[in-house]
């Protein structure tokens, strides 16, 4: 709890309405969507601008409250639990597109702009915004900044960081500060952009985003490809972009997944297949029909059992819409569904998925693969029930196990979902302890007491899998 | 921790609440997420206040029984949710815990006692009720109520409520009603038509429509002696073992009338009647007779849809917008059929609303019990409304079709707009 005056300040900063501090309250802002994790915070706060944000900040600052800056709440490492307490700072008011500027090709918007939204928003003007994260219905675009979130289009359009231009932030000492703007080339100084995309709510407080945006691609057709085994459907992958055609979207479902998502969407799947590949290409329709055809006749040069392209838009969006659903349709099997985020280069995919599964076969635990094959970027999922100790440590073994291999493999230990703190105790796998002395002092010159987001992205300050009662 | 709190918290399905992986999918759908943007008015979150409830760490207090009942129960989470929580399952139990409690504290509110101990299960306390308001209606009390500022004798909510409630059928009327009707042409089927307790007072003529409609598809239409009240709104309202009885009642009656199908046009008691065979998973004698109860349960417009097709021998030149029944469309998966029958009344045009699967904030009493929140819902819907530029507005629902006249009169669109029940519409046609 915080104190009275504090609480006080606070309501005279935000309004009465906008500080939540009942138990219902704090405990519904104690988890996101990452399992296991859960934290209690003393407060929520829910600002309306960037001087609300920086009263916020300041007096947090001064009296060494920790912040925890917070959208949907649909991030799956961790990334929102406020572990130290303190107050949750929920952006969901700051929901206003200011402008889309159709000159430049840029939308600024408040950080709590549901990312559907503003597809929505700007394909009315027939502009376009890639990043697309599974979540993207309920997410908001500051959290997708937070986190640096990819989604199905990354293979061709790139992720998050390569679409944000410009920000508006707030230090903790309640300094309002501007980085990029509307400019494509921007190289004055350090880019302060790029590194407050994925720095996770560590270091500042985003009030205002500046997105790059393209012009709606005008047709897209989408493929599917049934393979009885996992290497020819890597093969294709790599051959597809050895041919030098960049699809939009190449997602790779496994068998265990097609079964779960074909009872939960009811698409007809061929579930004695071992894997799948759903390629959707985009752009000018001549080319997008030469493109398809290319890449079905190499899905079959390279074993594909069978090969179907959706016939109409309606047909390829379901398709989608199901693989969108993998996530949740897997968690109807057990009751709790870890979900990880390895990523390889895509020459490695075949064996990362087969190290997934010897690794699972190892701890004896069911998991299923699905992901960005295009990216290299795989979901292994484990289904299990948080109630059983004994199993859930067998779940941190097999993923650290599954960390090392994709480090091995010239990998890395998250491709979109950040480090938060499920994976706090992996990072110098991937950045080393040079690498993370650094980072630990470029969060010192933002953030000297260390109020942003403490228990996240460094070990040692923070715990690992396990329920925090507070 | 007293031994009523144990005993309510034994009653959570904790599998179901661990099903729950708060990714989140629920909160666009949720209309009271919508409206406040708090995590504690999502499914999510109420999901996560009845786990920590199930656990201890939160107790079962006034507030956590205001979230509980801030919910309007429309279930669209359900048809959102990929894991297939069923939510409004567990809304239910946290609201009987809820009760459970307040029971065992002896902190029980005179009015809620009265409706749901005293009122409801007795049907003929629903007609005398309905009498009592007749009566008022024809006497020009009501009117005379509204102009006199008499209502304000009556709680804001009931008074705000009372302004939409049309004239009602007289006794006379009600007693003159056939036990049974007789189909056109051959009897294809024998149908207890549930008519339902505040349908049968409020909506007397829209029963007596569906039960004209069912005869012109064939069936003999048979009004059960002895059924009564669905007990859905007990059911919603933590009441769960009113509303059992009340289920047993129902369940009986329709074995004596031996009938092939039972058939309802209220989207919210037909989600309840179809679900009977859950209330009883501790009642082995009496499961496979509910079982047997639910397989003959068919709402009016599912079922017209099945049948050979209704001939019309009147157009309606009419632009008609259909807003679901939440119960009906997230409870009973009926969507397309209302829209098929709608589509085939000559002269009829149809004009999807945005969000017509969205809840109208009606949701059984919520517009009593929750005024305020009912009404933001409303005014949204009714926004929507105006977009279709629909004369007419279809439902399947009484309380949704209550709702849709309270928004008419908030809107200010009287005579331009007009809200009719789906079964009304389609015997305007015949």
């Amino acid at each position: 709890m915080l104190e009275k005056a504090i609480r006080d300040e606070l309501r005279a900063i935000v309004g009465e309405k906008y500080v939540l501090d009942t138990p219902n309250e704090l405990y519904a802002y104690s988890y996101d969507a990452t399992p296991i994790f859960q934290a209690m915070p003393d407060a929520v706060v829910m600002p309306a601008g960037a001087e609300e944000v920086a009263a916020v900040l300041k007096l947090a600052n001064a009296h060494g409250i920790p912040i925890v800056p917070r959208g949907s709440g649909t991030n799956l490492a961790g990334g929102t639990i406020p572990v130290e307490g303190g107050i949750v700072l929920n952006m969901n008011r700051m929901n206003q597109i200011y402008e889309i500027d159709q000159q430049n090709l840029t939308a600024t918007l408040g950080p709590g702009v549901v990312t559907a939204d503003l597809h929505a928003a700007v394909e009315a003007v027939g502009l376009f915004y890639p990043p697309d994260p599974g979540s993207m219905r309920i997410s908001t675009i500051g959290g997708n900044l937070a986190q640096c979130a990819g989604g199905m289009r990354g293979l061709k359009y790139g992720v998050t960081k390569d679409y944000i231009l410009g920000l508006e932030y707030v230090l903790p000492s309640g300094e309002v500060l501007r980085c990029g703007g509307k400019n494509m080339k921007d190289v004055a100084g350090y880019d302060m952009t790029r590194l407050l995309v994925g720095s996770e709510g560590t270091l500042a407080v985003i009030t205002e985003i500046t997105v790059k945006l393209l012009p709606l691609p005008e047709s897209k057709r989408t493929l599917v490809a049934y393979y009885t085994n996992l290497v020819d459907a890597a093969k294709t992958v790599e051959k597809v972009i050895a041919d030098k055609i960049i699809p939009a979207t190449i997602e790779f479902l496994d068998q265990s997944t097609m079964k779960v998502v074909d009872d939960f969407a009811k698409l007809g799947l061929p579930l004695e297949m071992k894997s799948m590949l759903l390629i959707e290409q985009d752009g000018p329709a001549d080319l997008v029909e030469q493109d398809i055809e290319r890449i079905a006749e190499i899905a079959r040069q390279q074993g594909a059992a069978e090969v179907k392209l959706a016939t109409t838009p309606e047909e390829g969006a379901k398709l989608l819409a199901a693989r969108r659903s993998a996530l949740a349709a897997l968690s109807r099997l057990r009751p709790t569904t870890i979900l990880e985020d390895a990523t390889v280069p895509r020459s490695r995919l075949a064996e990362m998925v087969a190290e997934v599964e010897r690794i699972a076969e190892k701890y004896q635990l069911h998991i299923c693969t699905f992901g960005h094959a295009g990216d290299g970027n795989l979901h292994p999922t484990c289904m299990t029930d948080e109630r059983d100790q004994e199993e859930i440590k067998r779940v941190e073994q097999a993923f650290e196990e599954i960390f090392h291999a994709a480090i091995r493999l010239g990998g890395t230990i998250t491709g979109e979902h950040g480090v938060g703190m499920a994976k706090m105790n992996y990072l110098d796998l991937k950045a080393g302890p040079g690498g993370i002395e650094l980072m630990k002092r470029i969060k010192a010159a933002f953030d000297p007491n260390h109020i942003m987001n403490p228990g996240k992205m460094f070990a040692g300050s923070g715990r690992r899998r396990v329920v925090v009662k507070r | 921790m007293s031994t009523a709190h144990r005993g309510g918290l034994a009653k959570f399905n904790m599998d179901e609440i661990m099903n729950c992986m708060h990714c989140g999918f629920c909160l666009p759908a949720c209309p009271t997420y919508r409206e406040t943007g708090l995590e504690s008015q999502s499914p999510r979150g109420r999901i996560a206040l009845m786990k920590g409830v199930a656990n201890g760490q939160l107790a079962i207090d006034p507030e956590f029984e205001k979230n509980m009942y801030a919910c309007l129960g429309c279930r669209a989470c359900e048809t959102a949710c990929p894991a297939g929580v069923s939510y409004g399952s567990l809304v239910e139990t946290a609201r009987e815990v809820v009760e459970d409690d307040k029971k065992s504290g002896a902190r029980q509110p005179f009015l809620r006692r009265l409706m749901f101990d005293h009122v409801f299960p007795y049907p003929e306390r629903v007609r005398a009720a309905g009498t009592a308001l007749w009566a008022a209606q024809s006497l020009g009390l009501q009117e005379l109520a509204n102009k006199t500022g008499l209502i304000r004798l009556l709680p804001r909510e009931m008074a705000e409520m009372q302004q939409a409630v049309d004239r009602i059928a007289s006794p006379k009327e009600r007693k003159q009603r056939k036990p049974v009707m007789q189909a056109e042409g051959e009897a294809a089927l024998k149908i207890g038509l549930f008519t339902g307790c505040v349908m049968d007072v409020m909506y007397f003529e829209t029963n007596q429509a569906t039960a004209r409609l069912l005869t012109k598809a064939g069936c003999d239409v048979v009004f059960i002696e002895g059924q009564g009240c669905c007990g859905a709104l007990h059911a919603h309202a933590g009441e769960k073992e009113g509303a059992i009885r009340l289920a047993k009642r129902n369940i009986a009656a329709c074995e004596q009338a031996d009938v092939d199908l039972i058939v309802n046009n209220a989207g919210g008691c037909g989600a309840a009647l179809k679900e009977y065979h859950h209330w009883f998973h501790d009642h082995p004698e009496w499961r496979d007779r509910a079982c047997a109860f639910v397989a003959k349960v068919r709402d009016a417009g599912e079922l017209l849809a099945e049948l050979p097709p209704l001939t019309f021998t009147k157009p309606l030149h009419a632009r008609v917008t259909y807003q679901d029944s939440c119960h009906l469309a997230h409870g009973q998966g009926i969507r397309n059929q209302p829209r098929q029958l709608l589509k085939s009344i000559p002269g009829l045009e149809l004009a999807e609303m945005n969000g017509a699967d969205s809840c109208c904030g009606s949701a059984g009493i919520y517009n009593i019990t929750n005024f305020d929140m009912s009404m933001h819902i409303l005014d949204g819907k009714m926004e929507h409304v105006k977009e279709t530029k629909a004369q007419i507005i279809a439902t399947s629902n009484p309380g949704c079709l209550l709702q849709m006249k309270k928004g008419i009169l908030r809107a200010g669109l009287e005579g331009k707009v007009e809200a009719v029940h789906l079964m009304d519409l389609l015997d305007r046609a015949l």
